[in-house]
């Protein structure tokens, strides 16, 4: 098998191998000496990311969406590698050793509001990675950065001096952006940055941070459920289920001809802006709820909600394969390709 | 009709986005919370009175509190009773030292009791809360079970024990009062900051690679100041009752130094004598102190956590 990189057309600008999470999960009342569950919530994940792309993740609650993100900005603790542009393994990267980093990695957060400190004033939230990283900065220069970047990010500059709980939602979501671009990083993980905000500040949002990308050149990784949003924002997206790659591909690909019956079935759940066609959809049940991943299905993580499983399924874990390249349309499933509509008949029969 | 001057507006216009708004701090609000608060303001007026009557009652006073009135000695159910004439405002006490000068340095010792007592909690347990909570894992485990052994040790038995082998005084008295207040403080502190750690801002922090300390200082221990504050009023009320129930046992501040606790001791001793005076002043201070600090923590409270009631 080749390698994947050698046929990109750009160094990517983090490449991750093998990423894994696992937490040690002790009941209450569990002697010291009984062993931890272990639950894999991201369970082996390899991707890459150029200068300027935008990777979106999308998959159900529970997924290890989130937690991917905190892996790679060093959250929560990982295995496997995440190598920089630069060659360095962040995962092996000591705290002092990762400060260096952590300046090209910023992050966006869910909740705009509860991502700000309520006790300090916008200027100080927007400050703070800058005099973290840039200490050698006067003060008057660090305010003359902050009031620049608030303009940038649509924000009034002389409201330099308010606290975030007399914002809305969506202008404490640009301090939050404001906050991440402060210190020019190469790569922004946003974490469901829209989620909680009314349609249309969303959309205002995601231009916003569509048209940073492209006038400062960021990599994005967009996490988000809302598949729309995602197509509208995204180069490449890719599917988790149970912490596993279902399929990854680019954004038109994903959405005109989807591989894997999982991804086939999140989108058939995307509403349409259109009663006739809304009621003309076929939607594909999927049953029950996500397994539990501190008890994974043998095999294929989706066979027990997949209309398509097969005893083969049970026995044998799917790699991601289906053509190398950076630009590649990758899925792992023992047997892509669409839905038919008996299938899809036949598992509603049984939803119903 | 004049036109409106369009440069004029659009200057104007300019000059008020080149203004920086001032923010409403959430002290501010709760400032405004706290001042609409009757109870409470009530409360921290008296406590503004109680606290000049002990800083600058003295100039009051027109006997000294260590000279005895030799006109009443031996006479003080009878010529010791309060009154204006004599300068006895609040009557003598039993050696016919005036009772006025005796309260006012009560007032101050008492209060000293309970603001160095309170502080010392607010400083130590806070500190010590936040990092252990923060530090999560092993050391907090380790931090938190040697506030567990401190808390088993009965700290009465131990401060009289103290007090008995090295000699009353007020210093170990402030000493054995501060080593036991910040207990109670380091856990309440422990507890807000496990809340607060899994915050968003707080991950924020983290990720950007905000240092440890500095994230303690800057967003948690900020964001815990309303609690603290709160129950930091409530402990100086404690301190000022530990102090006095030492003082009644006999154990507490020596003399000529005096405290509410010492004074309301000899009152009650002389009680049947027909000298109520000397219990009923220092009394009244007491008791008024304490509700009143009550008062304000209760409106502190209110104010600082709206979302509580």
């Amino acid at each position: 098998m080749t390698d994947p990189l050698t046929n990109g057309t750009s160094a990517p600008l983090l490449d991750v191998r093998d990423l894994r999470v696992t937490f040690d999960i002790r009941r209450d009342g569990d002697m010291p000496w009984t062993p931890s569950r272990h639950l894999r919530a991201v369970n082996g994940v390899d991707f890459t990311i150029h200068p300027g792309e935008t990777l979106g993740i999308v998959g159900e609650s529970g997924c290890g969406k989130s937690t991917l993100a905190r892996a790679l900005i060093g959250l929560v603790p990982a295995t496997g590698r995440a190598i920089w542009q630069d060659g360095t393994d962040l995962l092996s990267l000591n705290p002092r050793q990762m400060l260096r980093y952590r300046s090209d990695i910023q992050m966006v957060f869910q909740d705009p509001l509860a991502s700000l400190n309520p006790r300090m004033t916008v200027g100080q939230i927007i400050a703070e990675p800058l005099t973290t990283h840039r200490k050698g900065l006067s003060r008057d220069e660090v305010k003359l950065r902050v009031k620049q970047m608030m303009d940038r990010v649509g924000l009034l500059p002389n409201q330099i001096n308010r606290y975030p709980h007399e914002f809305s939602g969506g202008q404490c979501q640009r301090i939050g952006i404001a906050r991440a671009l402060i210190v020019e990083p190469k790569l922004i993980i946003c974490d469901e940055p829209v989620s909680a905000l009314d349609v249309s500040i969303q959309a205002q949002v995601i231009n916003l941070l569509d048209d940073l990308q492209r006038d400062l050149g960021l990599a994005l990784i967009f996490i988000a459920h809302d598949l729309s949003v995602v197509k509208h924002i995204s180069d490449r997206v890719m599917v988790l289920y149970l912490g596993k790659i279902m399929e990854l591909e680019t954004a038109d690909e994903v959405y005109a001809n989807p591989q894997h019956p999982y991804t086939q079935a999140l989108l058939s759940a995307v509403p349409v802006p259109d009663p006739a066609r809304e009621r003309a959809k076929r939607i594909i049940p999927l049953e029950g709820d996500l397994p539990s991943p501190l008890a994974p299905p043998s095999g294929c993580v989706f066979r027990t909600r997949c209309p398509r499983a097969q005893a083969l399924c049970a026995e044998k874990v799917p790699v991601l394969t289906g053509g190398h390249g950076e630009h590649a349309h990758r899925f792992a499933c023992h047997f892509p390709g669409p839905l038919t509509a008996a299938e899809i008949e036949a598992r509603r029969g049984v939803a119903a | 009709m004049t036109m409106i001057d369009r440069e004029a507006i659009e200057r104007l216009g300019d000059n008020m986005a080149a203004q920086e708004v001032a923010g409403r701090s959430p002290w501010a609000d709760a400032r405004r919370r706290f001042l609409r608060n009757k109870a409470a303001v009530a409360g921290l007026i008296v406590l503004m009175l109680v606290l000049a009557f002990g800083l600058f009652g003295q100039h009051l006073a027109a006997w000294n509190n260590e000279d005895l009135d030799f006109n009443v000695m031996g006479m003080v159910a009878e010529k010791g009773q309060p009154s204006i004439e004599s300068g006895h405002y609040f009557g003598t006490d039993e050696l016919g030292r005036d009772l006025f000068a005796r309260t006012v340095q009560g007032t101050r010792v008492s209060l000293l009791v309970g603001i160095v007592g309170a502080a010392i909690a607010v400083v130590v347990g806070t500190l010590y809360g936040a990092i252990s909570g923060f530090a999560g894992g092993r050391t907090d485990q380790i931090m938190m079970r040697a506030v567990d052994i401190l808390m088993s040790i009965p700290y009465m038995f131990v401060l009289i024990l103290l007090l008995v082998m090295f000699g009353r005084s007020m210093w170990l008295l402030f000493l054995g009062i501060g080593l036991i207040s910040w207990l109670d403080m380091a856990r309440i502190v422990r507890g807000q900051t496990l809340t607060l750690k899994n915050r968003e801002y707080i991950e924020a922090a983290r990720a950007t690679g905000v240092p440890g300390w500095r994230i303690i200082l800057r967003h948690i221990v900020p964001n815990l100041l309303g609690v603290v504050a709160v129950y930091a009023t409530l402990l100086i009320p404690l301190m000022i009752l530990t102090e006095s129930f030492m003082s009644f046992l006999g154990l507490g501040v020596q003399e000529p130094l005096t405290s509410w606790g010492a004074l309301i001791s000899e009152g009650a001793k002389t009680m049947n004598y027909g000298t109520l005076w000397q219990l009923a002043f220092p009394l009244f201070f007491f008791v008024i102190t304490l509700f009143a600090f009550f008062f304000v923590g209760d409106g502190l409270r209110d104010a600082l956590d709206p979302k509580d009631r």
